[in-house]
């Protein structure tokens, strides 16, 4: 009995314990959110689908009718050296689809940040590891079912240069594995440290569609139209499109 | 010391507790279902499996999920083929009798539908490889225009508005939400428990059965001759070869190039696990043999000569008449009348 007695204090012991050290680690790192706003443009106007003309690098014109890509691994660094990771942090981008363009990541603890990193695409591990769902699942549209793999960056659209009927340009880049993998993880700094506390700090990342078809790889459309699988010319395209995006504000 | 043993005998009770708890009804059968979870077994002196359940963990419930969407003809566009109308249990799961499989409105794909056993093992999925998580591999068959024809979006909207689907769905995953990777989850489950370790070889192998003089024989042989691709126990090592085979010009395959891009992989195709091999012809990636005696000769007399040929079929397989016959004996008995009559894995009733 009197065991029984001594069992039960300790337990309700280690019980206190572990209940006040939730509490006091919720009291001594507070955390709040950072709202990521994806704006997609050409060059200095912003992306229409469908009906506007652009110009690239090499001269010729063309309309975009899709473009998609995935954000991954989202990771942003203090000033001190420590880094926030958003847990399960895989994005769809959609120009078609608004709703798609910003996310808030939630749970970073409150300080002042520098810089962010991510992965334009999704990550090696969740290209082999079945059937997954939200922004990775299948019926997104981004998966090859046939050659298992994810399509990291989806660009679609017309030229007059592309020999294909309808001048039908397709870019589907991916390949996570080997020389020609398409996964690019890129860290850009921030004009200017972001406070993260009770308000929620903004980043404003533009990504440049014309970046795909210019540098390192100058892409001649009457060349190059159509990639629909792993392999190098989905591989030049994400040598230019690691340089793609720029952060053009952060702050409150 | 009196009171600290008490300690220790509390906590090692809830430990035993825990344990025996979780330990899984090692059981798909019917009879005994309990719906909970179902102990994944390796067979005896085989590989740990590539798919290990780690995130799927295998249910009663869940593997009888899967059974029902294997068997249900809604997976594809008009409604009319299941993943059983070219996966038949009696031929283990392959399509008897059709070098080509025919999916809707009578139109046929360009490879041969192979049987279905031993999924849990395999590295990669379809004759090219292309697919490389069992949990992936569904997908292909509902979606391919010459198969089922049909969208995920439209699979998940005809089975999540039949309530017995909503019932299993529940019960399996906790709330009714149909997706598309709840259902590549259950079809793995039921895919990944057929396990087929029941032939004639396998009680040889066992010590439980024996073998006749000319099945031993043709097991020598098979040894010396075959079984450099055809690896024992699971009867392939799973790489892809070009085994010689003519270019059929109509369907122009390029097998293992078509995924990997490779000039040194064209007319490559996975070797195929011979188990269950006499009840799954026609024989190739695109069934042009129609029995064991055809495809053997090919490797006697028929290898065509190219750039990406097999090196250790440049010569061909040496064999007589007899020791061909003898070689045939063997593969038959690798037939599992067990696996193809057990009831677990047949049509829903």
């Amino acid at each position: 009995m009197r065991t029984k007695t001594k069992i039960w204090s300790m337990l309700s012991f280690a019980a206190m314990v572990a209940l006040s050290a939730c509490h006091k680690k919720d009291e001594t790192t507070p955390t709040g959110k950072v709202k990521l706003e994806f704006f997609n443009v050409a060059g200095g106007s912003n992306l229409n689908l469908n009906n506007q003309w652009y110009t690239n690098a090499n001269g010729d014109s063309f309309t975009v009718s899709r473009f998609n890509y995935y954000i991954s691994n989202v990771s942003l660094k203090s000033a001190n050296g420590a880094t926030y990771t958003e847990a399960n942090s895989y994005h769809l981008v959609q120009q078609e689809d608004l709703t798609s363009t910003s996310f808030d990541m939630s749970d970073v603890p409150n300080g002042s940040y520098s810089s962010i990193t991510f992965t334009i695409g999704v990550d090696s591990l969740h290209n082999v590891s079945g059937a997954q769902t939200g922004a990775l699942d299948p019926v997104n549209g981004m998966f090859w079912s046939w050659n298992t793999g994810y399509i990291m960056l989806k660009f679609e659209g017309n030229s007059p240069k592309s020999t294909q009927p309808d001048g039908k340009l397709m870019f589907h880049c991916g390949g996570f594995s080997g020389a020609n993998s398409v996964l690019k993880t890129i860290t850009l700094n921030f004009p200017q440290a972001i406070q993260v506390n009770t308000s929620t700090p903004h980043v404003h990342l533009q990504a440049d569609v014309l970046q795909l078809f210019n540098s390192p790889n100058k892409i001649d459309f009457s060349n190059l139209m159509i990639i629909h699988m792993p392999g190098a010319d989905a591989k030049s395209i994400s040598d230019n499109y690691a340089n793609m995006f720029t952060i053009t504000y952060a702050g409150a | 010391m009196k009171k600290n043993l008490g300690i220790i005998l509390f906590v090692a009770c809830w430990i035993v507790v825990a344990v025996v708890g979780c330990k899984p009804d090692p059981s798909l059968d019917p009879q005994q279902d309990n719906g909970g979870p179902v102990a994944f077994e390796v067979p005896q002196g085989w590989p740990q499996p590539v798919y290990t359940f780690q995130n799927n963990v295998l249910t009663q419930d869940g593997f009888q999920l899967g059974r029902k969407l294997f068997y249900d003809t809604r997976l594809s566009r008009d409604n009319t083929i299941s993943c059983a109308s070219c996966h038949q249990q009696f031929a283990a799961f392959s399509h008897l009798d059709h070098p080509l499989s025919h999916g809707i409105n009578g139109l046929f794909g360009k490879r041969n539908a192979p049987g279905l056993f031993n999924e849990a093992w395999l590295p990669t999925f379809f004759w090219d490889g292309g697919v490389i998580n069992m949990e992936n591999q569904p997908i292909n068959p509902i979606e391919n225009p010459v198969e089922m024809d049909e969208t995920m979006p439209e699979v998940i909207a005809k089975v999540g508005a039949d309530a017995d689907y909503i019932k299993r769905f529940k019960a399996v995953f906790g709330d009714q939400e149909v997706n598309s990777q709840r259902i590549f989850k259950a079809l793995a489950q039921f895919m990944g428990a057929m396990i087929s370790s029941n032939s004639r070889y396998d009680q040889y192998a066992r010590g439980t059965g024996s073998l006749s003089a000319q099945e031993l024989n043709g097991l020598t042989l098979f040894r010396a001759k075959c079984g450099s691709c055809h690896k024992e126990p699971m009867f392939t090592d799973y790489s892809f070869r070009n085994n010689g085979l003519i270019p059929d010009a109509s369907l122009n395959d390029s097998g293992r190039a078509h995924i990997t891009g490779l000039a040194e992989d064209m007319r490559k195709f996975k070797v195929p696990s011979l188990r269950n091999v006499d009840l799954t012809r026609p024989y190739t990636h695109d069934g042009r043999f129609n029995t064991l005696d055809a495809m053997l000769e090919h490797y006697r007399t028929g290898i065509y000569q190219s750039a990406t040929l097999d090196t250790s079929l440049r010569n061909g397989i040496q064999m007589t008449d007899n020791e061909k016959q003898d070689i045939i004996a063997f593969l038959k008995t690798l037939t599992d009348t067990t696996f193809v009559k057990d009831p677990r894995f047949a049509e829903p009733k």
